[in-house]
């Protein structure tokens, strides 16, 4: 390569690193589109999308701060499940609807800090041990104030959170079919809070710092137990805002609610451009990363490919979207 | 002695258990002079930094900032008497940009309603300030810190010391870990604080970075005062002698 096209390779990477992950989707939802041109753009098949995508992306988002200190959390997926169960049983139980629907994030916000605080006063060797632990005795309690067994049926104002749609009936006109789901309008504002959270406050900056360099972060005057015991909490009460989502979607707790969610919501963040080394990755890139997973599963869905393929796929891509991230740093650090 | 005094420690002593790392060790630092401390490995100076910068208390003897003799409970403490330390291990976080790191854990901020959000124009304008202030060269103070070189990445650690008005800035090994062609930059730099009015203590095993910018030199032996020279009454050999315990 001559000189002047390695600068200008050079100076695309950047734009790349920011927006290639974006272009990955276009690429993706064009395929899929030339594939189902009368499905998988139809307003049906992509609010579907979203709403199987925004109970997903609230684990996604937690599991995506934990990583960014270079931690890891295993629970968040019995998280969801515990908080589910808690929050049918309030149900149950006859508490009226404002307070049912806080049981799940305050479930959540609980377990999480449970995480963090073992992380950090008990002097875990990893965070993966203490979520590791955590991952079974979650679920062990759902499954043990639930006697194991499915509970359905909730109220219609937590039915609203996970499968309500705004009608768009003023730009479609009367009676039309077209709707925003409610879940995607709180996906996309939880986000957008987090956003501003770690790109916009101290202490959104003190995690990435936490993730660069806990010895730096710590000299700083920074206090790195605290700063970690709120990152595990706000990824529990995430998840319980997942389970909140889950409950309207399905209108059911069950035992195997989340099941194996936690490692699709690894796989997210990783495929989204952070670090499991932690201290990088953005908002954007987890959103794109959450879609791209969401995506694929639909299409091939769609397509009626096997779910065993789907796996391999998945499996696939993730090891791409990382092998593709250690060529870019390789190319970044010769130059 | 001078009217200059800033920092001065007095029979101080700093057991560990059954160790003696320090034993009524003396040190006196004067406003904007470079004082250069040596001594074999295990001699006490990393002990004696850390009980000057309030990391270690020490067993016996005071401190006096400013003639004034104080408590340190934490390096929180003396960073408010405007003393700094700039880690061996630089203490970077190297995902961040220069700025960043500059002004981790005192992030200026703008109130928003009830909330505080970072106020990033002014956090870069103050690094490029404080940047040209010290006369230090970077792309772009939105530069991440892994993409700077060993002695850049100095530059930004004393740039961090100093940024907050710091009237003493302790240095361990600051050119330990540079390429030769950057040794020469971080010493300028050093030099500049002293034009500045800073006060440096610099902790050095090489004498070419002792006889480039110390006004004054000690040696610590065995966690004992050794020996003291001003820079012009002294020479490398008689210096490199003291590290190994010879006096003439």
């Amino acid at each position: 390569m001559d000189k002047n096209q390695e600068s200008l390779f050079v100076r695309l990477i950047p734009f790349f690193e920011r927006y290639g992950i974006l272009l990955l989707i276009l690429i993706m939802i064009a395929v899929l589109h030339l594939l189902q041109p009368d499905v998988f753009l139809s307003w049906r098949n992509v609010t579907n999308i979203f709403k199987q995508v925004s109970w997903q992306s609230m684990l996604a988002l937690g599991v995506f701060m934990v990583i960014v200190t270079a931690g890891i959390d295993l629970s968040v997926g019995s998280i969801i499940m515990l908080s589910l169960m808690g929050l049918a049983i309030a149900s149950k139980a006859g508490m009226p609807w404002y307070v049912v629907m806080l049981v799940a994030p305050a479930i959540g916000f609980l377990c999480g800090m449970f995480n963090g605080i073992g992380i950090t006063l008990l002097r875990m060797p990893h965070p993966f041990i203490m979520t590791l632990g955590t991952l079974y005795i979650f679920r062990g309690i759902g499954n043990l104030i639930s006697g194991g067994v499915p509970i359905t049926g909730f109220a219609e104002q937590i039915r609203v959170i996970g499968n309500g749609k705004i009608k768009l009936d003023v730009i479609f006109g009367e009676g039309a079919r077209e709707y925003i789901p409610t879940s995607l309008i709180l996906m996309i504002v939880i986000f957008f809070i987090f956003w501003i959270f770690l790109n916009h406050t101290r202490i959104g900056k003190w995690i990435y710092a936490i993730g660069g360099n806990p010895g730096a972060a710590r000299a700083a005057g920074i206090n790195v137990d605290r700063i970690l015991i709120v990152v595990y909490t706000l990824c529990g009460f995430l998840a319980g805002v997942g389970g909140l989502i889950l409950a309207g979607r399905t209108n059911s707790a069950y035992p195997n609610a989340g099941l194996q969610s936690e490692l699709d919501a690894i796989a997210a963040v990783i495929i989204g451009g952070a670090s499991f080394f932690g201290g990088r990755g953005t908002v954007l890139g987890v959103f794109a990363g959450v879609m791209i997973m969401g995506i694929l599963r639909n299409g091939l869905n769609l397509m009626n490919v096997s779910v065993f393929w789907q796996q391999v796929l998945i499996g696939s891509i993730i090891i791409l979207a990382v092998y593709i991230d250690v060529l870019r740093r390789q190319l970044a650090t010769r130059t | 002695m001078s009217d200059n005094l800033v920092l001065e420690a007095k029979s101080v002593s700093k057991f560990f258990g059954t160790i003696t790392a320090l034993q009524n060790v003396d040190l006196h630092l004067n406003k904007g002079e470079v004082l250069g401390v040596v001594g074999d490995n295990g001699a006490g100076k990393s002990t004696l930094m850390k009980v000057l910068s309030g990391l270690y208390k020490p067993s016996e003897g005071s401190l006096f900032f400013d003639k004034e003799k104080v408590t340190l409970n934490s390096p929180r403490d003396s960073q408010n008497l405007g003393l700094e330390m700039v880690y061996q291990d630089l203490a970077l976080a190297g995902n961040l940009p220069i700025g960043d790191n500059i002004f981790l854990g005192r992030e200026p901020t703008r109130k928003v309603g009830p909330f505080n959000f970072l106020d990033h124009k002014k956090r870069k304008q103050l690094t490029e300030e404080h940047l040209a202030k010290l006369k230090i060269n970077v792309k772009s103070a939105d530069q991440k810190v892994e993409e700077l070189s060993g002695g850049q990445r100095q530059a930004v650690a004393i740039a961090r010391a100093t940024a907050f008005n710091a009237k003493i800035v302790l240095m361990d090994e600051p050119t330990a870990a540079l390429a030769v062609k950057e040794v020469g930059k971080v010493l300028d730099l050093i030099l500049n604080l002293k034009k500045l009015g800073v006060s440096v203590i610099v902790i050095s095993h090489r004498m070419d970075d002792i006889f480039t910018v110390c006004d004054r030199v000690m040696a610590l032996f065995q966690g004992t005062n050794f020996a003291e020279s001003e820079l012009k009454n002294t020479s490398r050999d008689e210096v490199i002698g003291w590290i190994m315990g010879k006096k003439d």
